[in-house]
């Protein structure tokens, strides 16, 4: 014990950068954030935590800490795919997916460019067929996709193949008939 | 029984089979499924992903397109399911977002209706005893693993009918349809969902993990209720060759579905599972 506290150095004081952060994801995510005592079981049962840069508990403690901007700057928010694992799990019921989607929302108000472009630009076009037509066209969002990320056809061609000559992507849309009533949500979003 | 039924998007397109089946099993069961009017996509991951609030309020004219019909709403796949879920819970506890919800979609919210997965549906309305009386070829050799995926039984304060960690609904399903089911420990593991065109290589780990798990587990196919993870599963295998059912096809072809049929529905899958059902005597 005594050994144990000569070595220990006096901790820096915690300081956090911007106090009102963790309160505006709390209202805007209605998960109560500040509760996180960081047992990390939802980073321990996150499916895509081996590739994010941040763990899910450590994104739990940037928001208390207030550290937006590597927050909103990083490949975790992303890389979430709201399975809801770690909300189920989770000891102080936070679903933290929830804060996941608001980090995202406030990284595209704000500009941010998104760490993971190849995820943010299926997003846009899946969701650029919904406000086109109502409901999703899988040819269309594709080639809306390759468009703007022509990098990944080599990687994905091969799925695409396959799906398409068993007749699954090769359809014509069906567009619903009050597709105004659908846009008119969009434009409420602001997409 | 009948209910209102919102098909999805994807149940005309890759989960073509899905949705065919889907309608061939519940026939059989005398379940009626009445198809919402003009219904619009979900926005599945996408859209909560772009905005919280687009999200519930796609799902929200769907809800109120099922106002009038006082029924409940029947869903087969799981990521329309808990998107419907979320905002028919949020309509249903949230004064103001259903007012405001009203007023710009035009429908009045009573609530009487709840939504429903199929597999709920299945054991808590039809009852496994009915799918035991109809079926007609039980699945005998047909080990199966039941992989319910992330979304279908989560959250656990909105679904409710199943255990969130190591659900037994449709192993149920699958045991009174005479399938011999495997047990395994990764019924609710993430198979990367909609990662699939983006981050492939995230879920060739994830969904290459699953066959591998199952395989391990002695289970000669596996079986999903959710066109994503039955895209990922199926045409992202590296050479395991494990046939990746929908429970809707086992129910169908347990059922007495016509042969053509059944065949139209198989011809779908990458990894082809007719060998397995011909060499077991159920093609």
């Amino acid at each position: 014990m005594e050994a144990m506290t000569a070595t220990m150095t006096t901790p820096a004081p915690i300081s956090v950068a911007d106090p009102t952060f963790a309160w505006t994801i709390q209202a805007r995510s209605h998960e109560p954030v500040m509760r996180c005592f960081y047992c990390q079981k939802c980073s321990i049962g996150c499916p895509t935590a081996f590739a994010m840069d941040y763990q899910p508990a450590q994104v739990l403690k940037m928001v208390q800490l207030g550290q937006k901007g590597a927050l909103l700057k990083s490949r975790a928010i992303w890389l979430c795919i709201g399975c809801e694992t770690c909300g189920t799990r989770c000891p102080n019921d936070i679903r933290i997916n929830n804060v996941m989607d608001v980090l995202k929302e406030i990284a595209l108000e704000e500009g941010a460019t998104p760490a993971e472009k190849t995820v943010y630009a299926l997003h846009r076009s899946f969701l650029n067929s919904i406000k086109r037509f109502g409901r999703l066209h899988e040819l269309t969002m594709l080639a809306e996709y390759i468009l703007h990320v022509p990098q990944k056809l080599p990687a994905e061609i091969g799925i695409g193949w396959a799906l398409f000559v068993r007749g699954k992507v090769l359809h014509l849309w069906s567009a619903i008939k009050e597709r105004g009533a659908v846009r008119k949500l969009f434009d409420r979003a602001g997409l | 029984m009948q209910y209102t039924y919102y098909p999805g998007c994807t149940s005309e397109t890759t989960a073509y089979e899905f949705g065919r089946s889907t309608e061939a099993a519940c026939k059989a069961l005398d379940i009626e499924l009445i198809e919402l009017k003009d219904w619009n996509c979900c926005g599945a991951t996408s859209a909560h992903s772009m905005s919280l609030q687009l999200n519930y309020e796609l799902s929200a004219r769907t809800v109120g397109l099922a106002q009038e019909a006082r029924l409940d709403m029947a869903v087969a796949c799981p990521g329309c399911y808990q998107r419907v879920l979320n905002s028919d819970h949020r309509l249903r506890s949230d004064e103001a977002f259903r007012r405001e919800m009203e007023q710009v979609l035009g429908f009045e919210y009573n609530g009487q209706g709840r939504i429903r997965h199929l597999l709920d549906i299945l054991t808590n309305d039809v009852s496994l005893e009915t799918v035991r009386q109809k079926t007609v070829k039980p699945l005998k050799g047909l080990k199966p693993v039941a992989y319910y995926g992330c979304v279908l039984v989560r959250p656990p304060s909105l679904t409710g009918w199943d255990d969130p960690e190591h659900p037994a609904l449709m192993d149920g399903v699958l045991e009174a349809l005479g399938a011999e089911v495997t047990a395994w420990s990764h019924k609710v593991d993430c198979c990367g969902a909609s990662l699939t065109l983006n981050r492939s290589d995230i879920v060739k780990t994830l969904s290459n993990q699953l066959v591998d798990h199952a395989l391990e587990a002695g289970a000669n196919c596996l079986v999903t209720v959710c066109g994503m993870c039955h895209i990922n599963l199926d045409a992202r295998q590296a050479g395991q060759n494990l046939p990746v059912f929908y429970l809707t096809e086992l129910m169908g072809l347990a059922f007495g579905a016509p042969a053509k049929d059944v065949a139209k529905w198989m011809k779908k899958h990458v990894v082809d599972g007719r060998p397995l059902l011909k060499s077991l005597e159920l093609l």
